[in-house]
């Protein structure tokens, strides 16, 4: 919110620097987010006294002698049509900084040094300025919207600064405002805070003005909705006389960054950015019925605002109405048919109270967002209420442009009128702070902030400002005043002094997943960290069948990008997607992982939180990393949790068919790998000459899953003090019999064999066609003697049976 | 006999002299100790001599044998040394080549400064829970005192999946989750992603916090402020601190803006710090009592603090990143920057 130094001077006496001020507001909870110096840009400009002036021949220019109290008058070649002998005017020296302005002489192009030059071969010591070179208009200085030379009083010190004289030397704070303090929104808000922290007393801003007994018979307001529109004051004001706001006004709106329009609406204006108080008029020639209703909008009831454009109502937009048709959009703009004009004779003020968040929701919902609007949602006090059409009405007053009547309105739903009043004890307070502040300083501070304070030794009967419905009824509120004035600084660090001894830590399901991240990372994988949605479009990407269990997806509301809108089923979109990504940025090879939650709804509608299972996604991409060297990553974190995985051909749509594998631990399914499918990869979005598509290896794994099936806990067994006794078994089999049948077939249900390695596999003539022969190392433990050669024989022997019966393998 | 000895002696030093190669040695060998070689063919003349004289000339001859083996025996450790030594050097490789490794990974830089900062806390006695991502409208918002009107419910910032169901905004519904389950004494932190509908360069639709929470008897504004002292001096230097100011979030009264003093010029004011010498990093303050009774917990009896870091935000100053959206682009050059 800008605040201007000079208005804020009103209302306090300020006797430190614009700097000092921003450091004690930021202390107290106001962070000043920019400190603008109006005159910023503006340097080496002084007054000067046009002494001679002579036009050049068959130009529009002339040449003048400029005083500016130097030892000699300056030479100034200048263009503007109201130069002329005896006129003061800015006068930019030599070096000099002004804003450059188009050839319209109003667009401002950018900041220009003034440098010595020759114009038309007449020697040009400086510059004599319009007011938009020094970045004023009319409404900051009068004179100043002129397209030419800005006339300075005659009596101005000639050679002096000319900022000061223009009020170029203000200073306008940039304030944030939290929004717990919808009464600061304003400078009379600021003023409050600027008062207590500085220990000085607050001027407040005129209010009184005096009504003649005039009534207008039969006009009435009526608030049909009161649970939107607490509070309704209005008042007839009759002989408008609309005309132009002094100049006081116009610099004060201008600094705020708001244009003067009329008296009349720069008075609304005035008393939304002094007091807070949205105001609206209406042009009463133009209330139908001469009534005013605050009602709900009928549905499709439609308006057009100030501003030309048209709105199609529902029921939960709340309107103001004359006797037949809306004529204001509630805190939001006023209509079009009702709009104050310079044919205005008499008008009726609004300052109203409307609840804030049925604002937010009609302004969100049409688009429509105004200051109003902006200040109704932040919340404004009954208090505002009344200040507001006061103040509006002294300055009809003070500006002499209208007839101040009787008929005066006051719609109320009844809330008190009286500030919270609470008990506390300044004990409590200095609880919750840790540290002691005395007893008078708690009571001197909250009455500075306005706070009604009786002190009875310990117990304190406090009852809020009106304005500060913030307040709630305890003691940490107090606390929050007191400490933000006392000073943060005064807060000693203790480190839990009075708290329990606690036993801190992860759990070991939190240990696990981090022990899980870093066996991959001892596996050359990265993490990586995606966005927890997508769009449908990415499951589209990975051919999943319209039945396939990850359509069941949960979808945003309002989503931020039609690219996010639907939670992920699962890891693999975004694995691909930072896989297709890191090639087109020429990573050619790499591994990553993401451990991260998948959504599943529970049931449909999605009426209670969905399942979030976590899920392990993993890719690998680029030369050297083919179907084995991912199942060694999966295999490796098998053995990191002891887990033995087996696995079968996957049938998933997005991986290769036949280079893919679903992985089993006992009867449970747990994950896939495998080649990203050969569908898919013409469908990446990758540069031309790139391989990389060729070598992309994708997986997922139910980690949630997975970890059901984690050992309890390690345990040893003993071990064996006869040693392991390996053989050898070459096998020749059909093409089709794989290894994983082999082994299976080896292993049976023979406890004695350790492992079964595959070490060699030959194709050739000496195993005929359509043959494979396989080598394995098979190892045998002992148990609780040596194993007998014997025992061993009837071990092969079984084996081989089994092999010749199940596989039809013949030994080599 | 005497004399043929003498004469095979010279042969044999003269011949040993010129051994130089293993081939030569083997010849060597071949002449004069095979079975054939012309030691042996002494022996068998042995049978000529005159038996009185056998003994001692037999004597004679082995050790001769004996000298001619031990000839034998160093040249072909002679041999075999140079033999050592040509083969070294023929093995010899360019000790500068690449390493055999396979690269390691490395973890996130998220999830490398949530596990810093989890760390740090967790040797404070904080446990660590991890709440849904997927909440409901009770949790996020009602029982943290966020009223049905307040500006944050706007769905400008929230992610509605229905109406009362959401993505959660913030970590700040855990204390809810924290509080239903377990009573007084608690520390805890509930790190975890968030979810807000902004993007630009300093904001991401999704983010990580960590919330941590107090409840106990007597906790107080100081302590707040000395455990964050603590945690950034573990995280920053043991030469950083916090300052604490004004400021506001619904489930928190008072409720404090955190700033640390900015590491990088200890306080004077630099270009990260934008010349305030100081940098705000977490937000806090005291649990609202409201807070505390929404999840039964009697605010007579006991009182809490808690704070909310963004853990984006830490890694960003840690490690001087600049743009947010680095985090989620996973590019293997940013990610390969951050090996712990």
């Amino acid at each position: 919110m800008k605040v201007p130094f000079s208005w804020l001077k009103e209302f306090v006496d300020i006797d430190i620097t614009a700097a000092q001020l921003e450091e004690k507001l930021f202390g107290c909870g106001f962070e000043v987010e920019e400190l603008i110096d109006t005159g910023r840009d503006i340097s080496g400009v002084v007054v000067g006294k046009v002494v001679a002036c002579e036009a050049i021949p068959d130009t529009h220019l002339h040449v003048c002698q400029v005083d500016v109290a130097g030892e000699k008058p300056l030479q100034i070649c200048c263009g503007a049509d109201n130069v002329r002998v005896g006129g003061v005017y800015p006068v930019a020296l030599q070096g000099a900084t002004v804003y450059e302005t188009a050839a319209d002489h109003e667009t401002v192009l950018g900041v220009a040094t003034i440098k010595k030059g020759k114009m038309r071969g007449y020697a040009s010591e400086g510059m004599l300025c319009s007011g938009t070179e020094l970045g004023l208009n009319e409404d900051l200085y009068p004179g100043a919207g002129y397209c030419g030379l800005l006339e300075l009083p005659e009596d101005a010190p000639l050679g002096a600064d000319v900022k000061p004289l223009v009020g170029l030397d203000e200073t306008v704070f940039d304030i944030s405002i939290t929004s717990n303090r919808a009464d600061c929104q304003s400078i009379l808000g600021i003023a409050r805070e600027v008062a207590a922290c500085l220990g000085k007393p607050l001027k407040m801003p005129a209010s009184d003005y005096t009504q003649t007994d005039v009534t207008y018979p039969g006009l009435d307001i009526t608030v049909e909705a009161p649970d939107l529109c607490p509070r309704y004051l209005g008042h007839w004001v009759r002989n408008i006389t609309p005309g132009v706001s002094p100049a006081w006004m116009r610099r004060h709106l201008a600094l705020c960054g708001l244009r003067s329009i009329s008296n009349i609406v720069d008075i609304t204006n005035y008393v939304m950015l002094e007091i807070g108080q949205p105001m609206h008029a209406f042009d009463m020639d133009t209330l139908e019925s001469h009534r005013i209703i605050v009602r709900r909008a009928a549905q499709d009831e439609t308006i057009t605002t100030l501003d030309g454009k048209a709105f199609r109502l529902n029921p939960q937009n709340l309107v103001i109405c004359d006797g037949h048709k809306p004529v204001a959009l509630a805190g939001i703009m006023g209509g079009l048919n009702s709009e104050i004009t310079d044919d205005t004779r008499q008008l009726l003020f609004e300052s109203a109270k409307f609840t804030r968040d049925n604002i937010r929701r009609t302004a969100r919902s049409l688009g429509q967002n105004t200051d109003a609007s902006a200040h109704y949602e932040k919340g404004i006090s009954e208090y505002t209420c009344e200040l507001g059409m006061a103040r509006a009405l002294h300055l009809i007053q003070e500006l002499g442009c209208g007839e101040i009547t009787s008929s005066e309105f006051d719609c109320s739903a009844g809330a008190p009128r009286e500030g919270k009043r609470f008990t506390a004890t300044v004990s409590g307070i200095n609880r919750i702070l840790g540290i002691q502040v005395p007893a008078d300083t708690v009571v001197d501070i909250l009455r500075r902030l306005d706070f009604r304070v009786e002190r009875d030794g310990d117990t304190l009967d406090v009852t809020a400002p009106r304005w500060r419905e913030d307040i709630e009824i305890g003691e940490p509120d107090l606390a929050e005043e007191v400490i933000r004035e006392y000073g943060y600084e005064h807060i000693v660090p203790t480190f839990l002094k009075d708290a329990a001894v606690t036993n801190g830590g992860l759990t070991a399901e939190q240990e696990q997943v981090d022990r899980l991240k870093r066996v991959l990372c001892a596996q050359g994988f990265y993490e990586i960290s995606t966005l927890a949605f997508y769009a449908d479009a990415d499951l589209d990407a990975l051919r999943l069948p319209e039945d396939a269990p990850e359509r069941n997806t949960i979808r945003i509301m309002n989503p931020i990008s039609a690219n996010l809108t639907t939670m992920r089923s699962t890891l693999a979109p975004s694995l691909l997607k930072t896989v297709v990504e890191n090639l087109k940025r020429g990573n050619s090879a790499g591994r990553l992982f993401e451990y991260g939650n998948i959504y599943v709804p529970k049931a449909r509608p999605v009426t209670q939180l969905p399942w979030e299972i976590p899920h392990l996604g993993f890719a690998l991409f680029g030369d050297g990393e083919d179907f084995f060297t991912a199942k060694g990553a999966v295999e490796a974190l098998g053995a990191a949790f002891h887990v033995k995985f087996d696995y079968d051909r996957a049938a998933v749509s997005w991986l290769h068919p036949g280079v893919s594998a679903s992985i089993r631990v006992g009867d449970r399914t747990v994950g896939v790998f495998g080649k990203l499918a050969n569908e898919i990869v013409p469908t990446l979005d990758l540069p031309k000459d790139s391989k990389g598509g060729g070598s992309i290896y994708l997986g997922e794994i139910n980690y949630a899953a997975l970890s059901w099936l984690f050992p309890e806990a390690l345990r040893y067994k003993p071990i064996s003090e006869f040693p392991d006794v390996d053989r050898d078994l070459s096998l020749v089999v059909d093409e089709s019999v794989t290894c994983g049948q082999l082994i299976e077939t080896i292993r049976g249900k023979r406890k004695a064999v350790r492992s079964v390695e595959l070490f060699d596999v030959y194709r050739g003539k000496q195993v005929g066609e359509g043959k494979k022969s396989m080598s394995f190392k098979i190892v045998f433990a002992p148990s609780d003697k040596a194993l007998e050669p014997k025992e061993l024989d009837h071990f092969i022997k079984g084996i081989l049976y089994d092999l010749k019966a199940k596989l039809n393998a013949e030994i080599r | 006999m005497e004399s043929k000895i003498k004469d095979m002696r010279a042969q044999v030093a003269e011949a040993i002299d010129r051994v130089g190669s293993k081939e030569e040695l083997d010849a060597f060998w071949q002449q004069f100790l095979s079975k054939k070689g012309r030691v042996q063919e002494l022996m068998k003349s042995l049978g000529g001599v005159a038996p009185e004289e056998r003994p001692a000339m037999g004597k004679l001859i082995n050790e001769f044998k004996a000298q001619v083996t031990a000839a034998y025996e160093e040249a072909a450790a002679r041999i075999a040394q140079a033999e050592l030594v040509r083969r070294n050097a023929s093995e010899q490789i360019d000790i500068t080549l690449p390493a055999k490794t396979r690269e390691e990974g490395a973890l996130h830089p998220i999830t490398l400064t949530k596990n810093q900062m989890i760390s740090v806390f967790a040797g404070m006695g904080f446990e660590i829970f991890e709440g849904p991502e997927i909440e409901d409208d009770d949790h996020n918002f009602t029982r943290l005192n966020v009223a049905k009107n307040h500006p944050a419910r706007d769905m400008q910032d929230t992610f509605y999946i229905t109406e009362d169901i959401l993505l959660r905004t913030q970590t700040s519904p855990g204390q809810i989750r924290v509080m239903d389950i377990q009573k007084p004494p608690i520390k805890v932190l509930v790190p975890g992603r968030v979810f807000r509908s902004d993007s630009d360069a300093t904001h991401s639709p999704q983010f990580h916090q960590m919330e941590g929470l107090v409840v106990d008897r007597h906790i107080t504004l100081c302590d707040l402020q000395g455990m964050l002292d603590e945690f950034v001096k573990k995280l920053f230097g043991e030469d950083a601190k916090t300052r604490l100011r004004p400021s506001y979030f619904p489930f928190t009264e008072p409720s404090v803006e955190v700033d640390v003093s900015c590491f990088e010029c200890g306080g004077h004011g630099c270009g990260l710090c934008k010349g305030t010498g100081w940098i705000e990093i977490l937000g806090g303050g005291i649990v609202h009592r409201k807070v505390l009774e929404n999840c039964g917990i009697d605010p007579h009896e006991y009182s809490g603090l808690a704070f909310g870091i963004g853990i984006e935000r830490v890694a960003m100053l840690k490690y001087g990143i600049n743009n947010i959206g680095l985090f989620y682009e996973n590019d293997l050059r940013f990610l390969r920057q951050f090996k712990d």
